[in-house]
Formats: structure tokens, C-alpha cells, sequence
């Protein structure tokens, strides 16, 4: 029963999303704009030891993700402070089905827009050098790192009074990949930025795929960032059910 | 009567939001198959009532009864049996209206098949095949909450809520709607519905329940309240600004403009000339006037001393 209510809300937000062009055509250009500027723009003045566009992707495609949460927060919240809530939740609709929902829905949009990101990606010079079982392996790590990311946005969905505030928040999200090794190497950055930068949950994730697209030693960076994941989305789901409990009292 | 037979029965309910007490000792009870309205001006507390009752909001302290159940103890069987139509449209702009029933059909636990033959079923009983597979943000306001309410039938409730379901709404949109709500007794649910139009009231409902302040100032047959009152109203055109101040706090209708103003009465010559004599000594107050029979409006106002 709960399963069926994930799916049917999952249903529910992504026949919203493809009906929302704005935000989505927002949500798939903005990523491969922001992957032109770097490479274009930035990338002949960043030094990293291979093509900036074969640095930059995975970076690209996370700071793709990050877009795409951040809608989720606003639905999520838009839905907390019309009726619909209240409609579900008189049909006894929990809240992790409800957020499931929503989350569900994030994957499949910021797949999609991966993909795009990807396409254009390879376009523009970006060749990758994975066998099939590396790719399927940073293929599941973007999931998780999706899964993960969304789970939060729809957290601080609950957590924000209006959907406004909703997407002030995840404006922080949007942010995290810059002081990562993203971008830039990481030792490029002033020295008291090391620290955090070097260990914030974004850099092994991005390591990670760096590492399994262009067949490099990936050490324990992939165990790292799934841990990493499964800690988020473990604190981010349990989160969510007390706040919405809290919420709709 | 003997609470099986109740479809509403709650006694003592009290909230508070801080230090405002909302809910003050709220005892309501609602037949199986009879429509109550709720009747009460804007923050009577009506929508909280509805959200106690529909298991939304936990009260403070007493307790109610919905559909057999106790609203705190056993919430998840309350829910299976109710459904509620809100105070604002629940209904998602981007969708159509045959999506939306298919998903609250999903959610109600039915079955692909039986969630788009309930839909079909529920689109043709609400008018609203033709816009079946429009979305909703191009219907009119009638027909939204005409959704609305097809979307909280749905799971065939038992005892169904409905917060203020025809405010805003145009004349002709109001009586569809008060149609439906008399389809719906006929079938045996049980209604509670909240409403400040006392013509509302008067039309749907079997009893009707007076809130003011979280707390029933008066309960009965719209026939019984109108009787309890005084069952007439003497209306006065007074000869000056002055001698209309005088009475003005007595009055329960007052027309500025037209110097007049209502007095209850039962309508009996002794009353009536007793009242002007008392009014009026020396026969100089009073130009004209004319005895009514006293409208649902004003017992509302002699009831709650609201103003409207
Ligand atoms: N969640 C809440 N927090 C604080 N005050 C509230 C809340 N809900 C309702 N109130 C207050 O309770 C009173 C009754 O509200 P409500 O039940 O919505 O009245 P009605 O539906 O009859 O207009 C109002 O004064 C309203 O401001
Ligand atoms: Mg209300």
C-alpha cells in the first residue's frame, strides 16, 4: 500500500514537472550553461593535467543535481501549504509516501538531465575511458548521490515556511560543489579552504566518478562517497517523518 | 439517542493556538444520514472543528467519535470512512480533472482499473465529462469545487466534511452544489458542513449548529432556532437621527440610511403595542411600522451578537 502512494505521487510530480516548461527547460539548461562557461570561459586559465571539459564533467553533473533538488524543495513546500496535504493526508497518505513521491520524481528528472548534460559533454571533446562494469558502477553512484541530494532538498522543503524560503535554502546546495574539487584542483584553493574542501561529501562522489569514467585508480573514494550518500539519505528520511509529523499537527 | 446511531458525536472539545482559545468545550452530535451545518461568522472556528474532527489536528482535551471511531484512539479507521472537502480547492492546477480522481483513487487503495472506472463514474455524475481531460487551472470555480468534492467521494465516505463549500461561489454554481449535497443524504452519508450563509443552512441542513467563539451559543431545526428567537421582527422608521441612536443597541437590523431599525417580537398586537409604548412614551419617535417574520439572519445575530 505504502509502495502503491510512493508511485502514484511519483506519477502525480512528474506529470507536473513535464507540464512546468519553464522550470524545466531551466532545469536542464542551466547545468549545460554553467558546463560552457567553465570550459570555455575559465577552462583555457585552469591548469589541471588533462582537458579541462574531462575534469569538469563530473562536476557538471552533480551541480546538474543540485538544480534539480532544489525544485523538489519548492514542491515539496507548495504542497505543505495548499490544501493537498491535507487531502492526502485526510486519506491517510503518511509523509514518507508523500516525499517519496517527490523524490522518486527527482531521480527520474535529473537523469534525464545528466544525460544531457553528458550528450553534451561528449560533443564538446569530453572522451571517456570506462569499461561496462565502471560505467554501470558510476552510474549507480549518481543515483545515490541524486537520491541522496533529493531526499534533503524535500527535508528542507518541510523545514521552510513558504516555498520562497524553500528555495532560499537550497540555494546552499547549489553552492557546495564550488568549494570541492569540482572545478578547480583542490590545492589551488587558499590553504584554509583544504580542509573542508578536501572532505566535504561532494569531493570523493566527484573523485569517484573522475576516477571510474576515465579508468583510474579510484582507492576508497567510491566506499567513501556512498557512505557518505547512505548517511544522508538515512538522516534526511528520518528527518522528514518527524518534521512532518511536526508540520501538520 | 444512542451514539451507534451517531454518524458526529464529540463532547468537550477544547484548542488553543498560544493563548488563543479557539475551541472552548465543543459538544456537537450529527445523525447517521442528516446533514448538520456549522454555523458561525469568520473565526468562529469552524475550519479547526472540521480539522479535530477529521483527525488533521489532535484536540486539547475531550473527545469525538467519527463514523464509530475514536478520533485520537483509532485515526487510521476514522480516515478510511471520511473524507473532507477543504475550505480551499485541494486540486493540483497541472493536472486534469480525470487524473486527479484516477490518483485518489490509487490512494484510496482501488485498483488501476476500478480508480478509472470510479473516475468515469464520478466525472459523469459532476458534470464534468467534457473537461475530463482538461487541466484543472482552466475550470471555472464552480467546476473546481465540483472536483473537489467528486475527488473526496472517491472512496465512498461515510460521513463526508465540508468546510465552507459554496463561498465565492456564483449563484447557479451554489445550487448545483447544494443539489449534490442532497443527493448525497438521500444516499445515507452523513454531512457536516460549515457555512456563515444562513440561507445555507436554512435550504440543506436537518439541524444547525450556531458557533461563536468555539462554543455553541445555539442548536436545533432551522424551523426551531427561528421560533426560539421571536418569530417576528418589528421594523421602526424613526422620525430622527436622534430618537434612532436611542434604540439602536435594543435593534437586531439597523438601516442607517432609512432610519430604521428591527426589533424582535412575537407578533401579537399586546407585544407590539407594548413595545412601541415602551419605545416611543410621548409618540414622537416613531414615524411608521411594519412586522416581518424574522429571517434565518436574524436569529444569527440575536444569537451570536455578531454583526454581518
Ligand atoms: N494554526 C493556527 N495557529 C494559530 N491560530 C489559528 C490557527 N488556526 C486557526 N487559528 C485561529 O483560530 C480562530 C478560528 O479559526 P478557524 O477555525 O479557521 O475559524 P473559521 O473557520 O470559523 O473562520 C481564528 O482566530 C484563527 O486565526
Ligand atoms: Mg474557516
Amino acid at each position: 500500500m505504502t509502495g502503491t502512494a510512493a508511485l502514484t505521487m511519483a506519477g502525480r510530480s512528474l506529470r507536473i514537472s513535464r507540464r512546468s516548461p519553464d522550470a524545466l527547460i531551466a532545469a536542464l539548461m542551466l547545468p549545460v550553461m554553467l558546463m560552457l562557461i567553465f570550459v570555455y570561459f575559465f577552462g583555457g586559465a585552469i591548469d589541471t593535467g588533462t582537458a579541462y571539459v574531462t575534469y569538469v564533467v563530473p562536476g557538471a553533473m552533480l551541480l546538474c543535481a543540485g538544480f534539480g533538488a532544489a525544485s523538489t524543495a519548492v514542491s515539496v513546500a507548495d504542497d505543505m501549504k495548499n490544501g493537498i496535504v491535507d487531502r492526502l493526508r485526510s486519506l491517510d497518505v503518511g509523509g514518507v509516501p508523500v516525499l517519496a513521491g517527490h523524490v522518486t520524481a527527482s531521480v527520474v528528472r535529473n537523469l534525464v538531465s545528466t544525460t544531457l548534460v553528458l550528450a553534451v559533454a561528449l560533443a564538446i571533446g569530453f572522451r571517456p575511458r570506462a569499461s561496462a562494469p565502471a560505467y554501470l558502477a558510476a552510474a549507480g553512484l549518481l543515483v545515490a548521490y541524486i537520491t541522496a541530494i533529493s531526499w534533503l532538498a524535500a527535508t528542507l522543503g518541510l523545514l521552510a515556511k513558504s516555498p520562497e524560503a524553500a528555495g532560499g535554502f537550497t540555494f546552499l546546495m547549489m553552492f557546495l560543489p564550488y568549494p570541492s574539487s569540482a572545478f578547480v584542483p583542490i590545492d589551488t584553493m587558499p590553504s584554509w579552504l583544504h580542509g573542508f574542501a578536501g572532505h566535504q561529501p561532494l569531493t570523493p562522489v566527484i573523485e569517484s566518478l573522475r576516477a571510474l569514467l576515465l579508468d583510474r585508480p579510484a582507492g576508497n573514494a567510491p566506499w567513501t562517497a556512498l557512505a557518505w550518500c547512505a548517511a544522508i539519505t538515512a538522516l534526511a528520511v528520518t528527518l522528514a517523518g518527524v518534521l512532518f509529523r511536526r508540520r501538520t499537527r | 439517542m444512542t451514539p451507534r446511531a451517531l454518524g458526529i458525536h464529540a463532547t468537550g472539545l477544547t484548542k488553543s493556538y498560544g493563548d488563543l482559545r479557539v475551541l472552548d468545550g465543543l459538544d456537537l452530535s450529527v445523525p447517521r444520514g442528516s446533514v448538520l451545518a456549522l454555523l458561525g461568522p469568520n473565526g468562529a472556528g469552524k475550519t479547526t472543528t472540521v480539522r479535530v474532527l477529521t483527525t488533521l489536528t489532535a484536540p486539547d482535551s475531550g473527545t469525538a467519535r467519527v463514523a464509530g471511531h475514536d478520533i485520537t484512539g483509532a485515526r487510521a479507521l476514522v480516515r478510511e470512512r471520511i473524507s473532507l472537502t477543504g475550505q480551499f480547492a485541494a486540486l493540483d492546477d497541472l493536472q486534469t480533472g480525470a487524473e486527479t480522481l484516477r490518483m485518489t483513487g490509487r490512494l484510496t487503495g482501488l485498483s488501476a482499473r476500478e480508480a478509472r472506472a470510479r473516475a468515469g463514474e464520478l466525472l459523469d455524475r459532476f458534470g464534468l465529462s467534457e473537461a475530463a481531460d482538461r487541466l484543472t487551472k482552466t475550470y471555472s470555480g464552480g467546476m473546481r469545487r465540483r472536483l473537489d468534492l467528486a475527488a473526496s467521494l472517491v472512496g465512498k465516505p461515510a460521513v463526508l466534511f465540508l468546510d465552507e463549500p459554496t463561498t465565492g461561489l456564483d449563484p447557479r454554481s451554489r445550487a448545483e452544489l447544494w443539489d449534490l449535497v442532497r443527493e448525497l443524504r438521500a444516499d445515507g452519508t452523513t454531512v457536516l458542513l460549515t457555512t456563515q450563509y444562513l440561507e445555507e443552512a436554512d435550504r440543506l441542513a436537518d439541524r444547525v449548529t450556531v458557533l461563536d467563539s468555539g462554543r455553541v451559543t445555539a442548536e436545533g431545526t432551522p424551523a426551531e432556532l427561528k421560533a426560539r428567537v421571536a418569530g417576528h421582527r418589528l421594523d421602526l422608521t424613526l422620525t430622527s437621527r436622534d430618537a434612532y441612536e436611542a434604540l439602536t443597541a435594543r435593534a437586531v437590523h439597523h438601516d442607517p440610511g432609512a432610519l430604521t431599525l428591527g426589533l424582535p417580537t412575537d407578533g401579537t398586537a399586546a407585544h407590539v403595542r407594548a413595545l412601541l409604548d415602551e419605545l416611543d412614551p410621548d409618540r414622537t419617535g416613531v414615524e411608521r411600522f411594519t412586522l416581518r417574520t424574522a429571517t434565518l439572519d436574524d436569529v444569527f445575530l440575536a444569537l451570536t451578537g455578531a454583526p454581518r
